[in-house]
């Protein structure tokens, strides 16, 4: 692991007494793409305006490189941003735009020119120096944000839900630019979406948020495959989420019928989440498996089949295969023990919040 | 949760520079404070008192006076057919610019808004001459062998020049918010089976109601309020409740008794603002060109 | 079909015919060699002549000049500063102070006349400097709804940016901040300009016996009795106020096609 760059330290924050920010404390590493991933009003952006400077915690300290900077003022710091709606200076070229920063630090003409043809070069705009912003199209102005952030070389680049605005074959293309510019540029993203695609594609490290608290950090494989909590299980994929009890260690009850899972540590006897992903049920037209089911609905998504299975343990399955069943025709149910993941029941208020109103996701579809 | 997201991006963005900014004010504060609050309390100290200082009601009332009455009937008369006649000329005039094909719109809207910014003295000056019994309007009716008009010095005159003065205003809220519609609504309409007609009464016309009311307020306040018309289009000779505040603080100085009739002047504005203000926020705003 | 168009067209000819006529007779009658309204005596520019050689009427040009401009100029300022001061307002006191900016613009002004008069001569002499600052006052509120809108429209994030790339705040104050709402101050200039050049009522009660603005001489005369030379004024007037006008609409009109202009009618924000 690199050498810690950032961390925030307890940071809260409210707005008109509504808490955005709750005690959250992280940390960013150098060279690290985080992103900060959650629904609206989780306090993503909060964070990372935070950490941009433009707003104050009420209470926390963030660093950066060991230094205390949480009241330095956003100029100060060595950190750039691009805004979620880019927030190209209107009234300036896009040469004008670029040179902006170089501008304020003095360097000399010459220099700026070569530096702006060379972050142009960098997000493949090259010649647009006299362009104006709003000739420009929305991809083409979402480089030029960027282009006109890391032209000042940065430690830091902040993103703020950067492809929001773009249409989804851009966005798709845009993700492997910023991969390839982040692995150019050696230095730390720290992006914040709601996409969990975006999320999973980009980062070394997602950070799930929910209610102003952190709710998971890790790779992007764990948050998929080992949800800590059903939240992060829901957010992060479709997935089946049911209540189970946990009869001993890798044994967990779901529905009355027990399935052997490789989880460990849940005590006996406890109440428990289960999430098993859509991809990982899996079943058979002769019927065998650990219980049977019928196919109530099918649908075409392209790659694989999306079909919801009423099984006989009263649960209805979210199940994607490549292959097909007709809907009424009874199939075998059956999970791989590695494919359950078993999680806590929310203990706090505050984490509890995602089981109470949305739970019946987790008994599947109802027709 | 909609309405949480919109208010936590009022609030963000705005947090750190905000207290600054709101240092920037500050003399624009003391201005209004200086020359518009401190005069306001001023005429109502002085609507309330006597020339000894002594407070009473009778400068307040007095717009009710036998006395004052006539003008104040007079008044609200002229101020009513006015705002009705701007009304009956502006409207039929924006249904046209929005339906007829005329080319150059923009242009034409120009035109008609442009002699709201004129001086208002010159207007009615101009229109005098026009009107004046040996004026260009009786030339040309005697050239065509038809009887003159003696209008000026007439309550006549004054409503002209009223109208003519305050057309504009009524104009430009109501041209506005009547182009403004968008055309999807009105095709909406038509795709939903109304003829013309229904779009205009049914869709048209409640949609530009909001115009129409800040039309009112524009034409009527100012009318209601009036004294260089009359001075000049009356000949002196019709008393409206301005001529009537204006002599009280030029010529009989009776400053609290002036002041008075200003403030119950006041209400009679304000209850028309507020009948005719409400939801119109938007379709006054501004005209495209 | 066809019909109905050439009757809205004869409708708009007619109402333009109204507004516009009693304009055309001051503008001919203007280079009319004659005294009288009706007889076309030939064509003249001699009341031109006495127009600049009268005195009093300079005077009050050069008046209402001077006060048009310092009027607006001090209003501009005090009004841009007010208007970013009301912008970065919470909710209830920016409602407050919109609805204090409102005040001249709604009451009649006769009864803002008439208030600032009781209340200038407490402490000022009536005279240049109690219409000055009587002008200022009725023109920061058309400044400052033409700028609120800019910062409304302004991405705040644009401001954010400059902090972020390195700007101190005055710098992005300058550089950013300003030339966005520059548009908006310079219209607001130019309304305030026209405003004050109009404005007949409030100078009237507040001018006291020695300042004339052409408004009040206009009327002076129209009093008295007319004067060919006031037709010659009239029409500089109109073709000033025209230019001037066009001035304001124009630039907007390439800079932001089919964006809207605010115009007089602000009034009722």
């Amino acid at each position: 692991m690199e050498k810690e760059l950032i961390r925030f330290e307890n940071i809260s924050k409210s707005f008109d007494s509504t808490d955005v920010l709750k005690d959250l404390t992280l940390s960013i590493h150098e060279n690290e793409f985080v992103t900060l991933l959650g629904p609206s009003g989780c306090g993503k952006t909060t964070t990372l305006r935070i950490l941009g400077g433009f707003e104050m915690p009420d209470s926390g300290r963030v660093f950066f490189d060991g230094m205390d900077i949480t009241s330095l003022p956003p100029n100060k710091r060595q950190l750039n941003t691009v805004f979620q709606k880019y927030a190209l200076f209107t009234h300036m070229n896009v040469a004008e735009n670029i040179a902006f920063g170089l501008k304020i630090k003095g360097q000399d003409k010459s220099m700026i020119r070569e530096k702006i043809a060379y972050s142009l070069k960098l997000v493949g705009l090259e010649g647009y120096e006299k362009r104006s912003p709003s000739s420009l199209s929305g991809g083409q102005q979402q480089r030029i944000a960027i282009a006109r952030a890391i032209v000042n070389e940065p430690k830091v680049l902040l993103l703020d839900e950067p492809l929001g605005a773009l249409d989804l074959k851009l966005r798709q293309d845009m993700q492997y630019e910023l991969i390839r510019l982040k692995e150019e540029l050696g230095i730390t993203f720290v992006y914040v979406t709601h996409d969990q695609e975006e999320a999973l594609t980009m980062s070394d490290t997602v950070v799930v948020m929910n209610q102003g608290r952190i709710q998971q950090i890790g790779s992007p494989e764990d948050i998929y495959n080992e949800p800590q909590n059903a939240f992060v299980a829901d957010f992060i994929g479709e997935s089946n989420l049911l209540d189970g009890i946990m009869v001993r260690d890798c044994l967990v009850n779901i529905g009355g019928l027990d399935f052997p899972c490789v989880d460990t540590g849940f005590g006996t006897d406890n109440p428990v989440d289960v999430v098993i992903r859509p991809e990982d049920v899996e079943l058979s037209s002769s019927g065998e498996g650990q219980t049977k089911g019928r196919v109530i609905s099918i649908v075409f998504k392209g790659v694989h089949w999306e079909m919801h299975v009423e099984s006989d343990i009263g649960i209805t399955f979210l199940v994607k295969t490549t292959d097909h069943f007709p809907v009424g025709s009874t199939v075998g149910i059956s999970v791989d023990p590695y494919n359950i993941q078993i999680m806590h029941k929310p203990v706090s208020e505050d984490a509890q919040v995602y089981g109470q109103d949305e739970s019946s996701e987790g008994e599947g579809y109802e027709p | 949760m909609l309405r949480y997201t919109v208010r936590m991006s009022r609030l963000k963005g705005k947090d750190m520079n905000r207290k600054k900014g709101r240092l920037l004010a500050i003399p624009y504060i003391i201005w209004i404070a200086g020359f518009t609050i401190i005069p306001l309390i001023f005429i109502l100290v002085k609507a309330v008192t006597d020339v000894n200082g002594s407070l009473t009601s009778a400068n307040l009332f007095a717009i009710f006076d036998p006395l004052h009455r006539k003008a104040l009937l007079m008044s609200l008369s002229v101020a009513f057919f006015s705002t009705l006649i701007c009304i009956l000329i502006a409207y039929p005039a924006s249904i046209i610019l929005r339906t007829s094909r005329i080319t150059n719109k923009s242009i034409i809207l120009f035109i008609l808004i442009l002699p709201m910014w004129m001086n208002f003295v010159l207007r009615i000056f101009a229109v005098q001459l026009l009107i004046s019994n040996n004026g260009v309007l009786n030339y040309i009716l005697t050239a065509v062998n038809l009887p003159p008009l003696k209008i000026i010095n007439t309550p006549w005159a004054i409503l002209l020049g009223m109208v003519y003065d305050y057309l504009p205003y009524m104009m430009l809220p109501v041209l506005n918010s009547v182009l403004s519609i968008p055309e999807d609504v009105i095709e909406a309409a038509q795709d939903l089976g109304s003829n013309r007609f229904r779009v205009l009464t049914h869709i048209i016309f409640p949609l530009s109601l909001g115009g129409i009311g800040s039309g009112i307020i524009m034409v009527f306040v100012p009318s209601m309020t009036e004294f260089v018309i009359a001075n000049i289009l009356g000949g002196g000779k019709i008393q409206l409740l301005g001529n009537i505040i204006e002599q009280e603080f030029t010529v009989t100085m009776d400053w609290n008794l002036g002041s008075g009739l200003s403030v119950s002047l006041m209400a009679f504005v304000l209850i028309t603002s507020m009948i005719f203000g409400r939801n119109n926020e938007d379709t006054a705003a501004g005209i495209s060109l | 079909m066809k019909s109905r168009g050439i009757l809205g067209k004869i409708y708009i000819f007619l109402v333009m015919l109204f507004l516009y006529s009693p304009i055309a007779v001051l503008v001919v009658l203007s280079f009319n060699n004659s005294r009288s309204r009706v007889v076309w005596g030939g064509f003249t520019t001699k009341w031109y002549r006495v127009l600049i050689e009268s005195k009093s009427i300079m005077e009050a040009l050069g008046t209402t000049f001077i006060l048009a401009i310092l009027s607006a100029l001090f209003a501009s300022i005090l009004g841009l500063f007010g208007a970013i001061g009301i912008y970065s307002m919470r909710r209830r006191n920016y409602r407050i102070m919109l609805f204090c900016t409102n005040i001249p613009l709604l009451n009649a002004d006769i009864v803002t006349g008439i208030a600032l008069l009781l209340w200038f001569v407490r402490f000022l002499p009536l005279g240049f400097s109690s219409v000055l600052l009587a002008h200022i006052t009725f023109n920061i509120p058309y400044v400052i709804l033409c700028i609120l809108p800019k910062l409304k429209e302004m991405d705040v994030h644009q401001y954010e940016a400059a902090l972020d790339l390195g700007a101190g705040e005055a710098y992005a104050f300058v550089h950013i901040l300003i030339p966005h709402i520059l548009p908006g101050v310079l219209s607001g200039f130019l309304m305030a300009v026209t405003m004050s050049m109009d404005d007949f009522v409030i100078t009237y009660f507040t001018r006291g016996a020695g300042v004339n603005t052409l408004s009040t001489l206009i009327y002076g005369e129209l009093r008295k009795g007319i004067k060919p030379e006031m037709y010659a004024l009239s029409t500089i007037l109109f073709f000033v106020v025209l230019i001037l006008l066009i001035l304001v609409n124009l630039p907007y009109e390439r800079m932001f096609s089919k964006r809207t202009i605010k115009k007089k009618v602000n009034i009722e924000k």
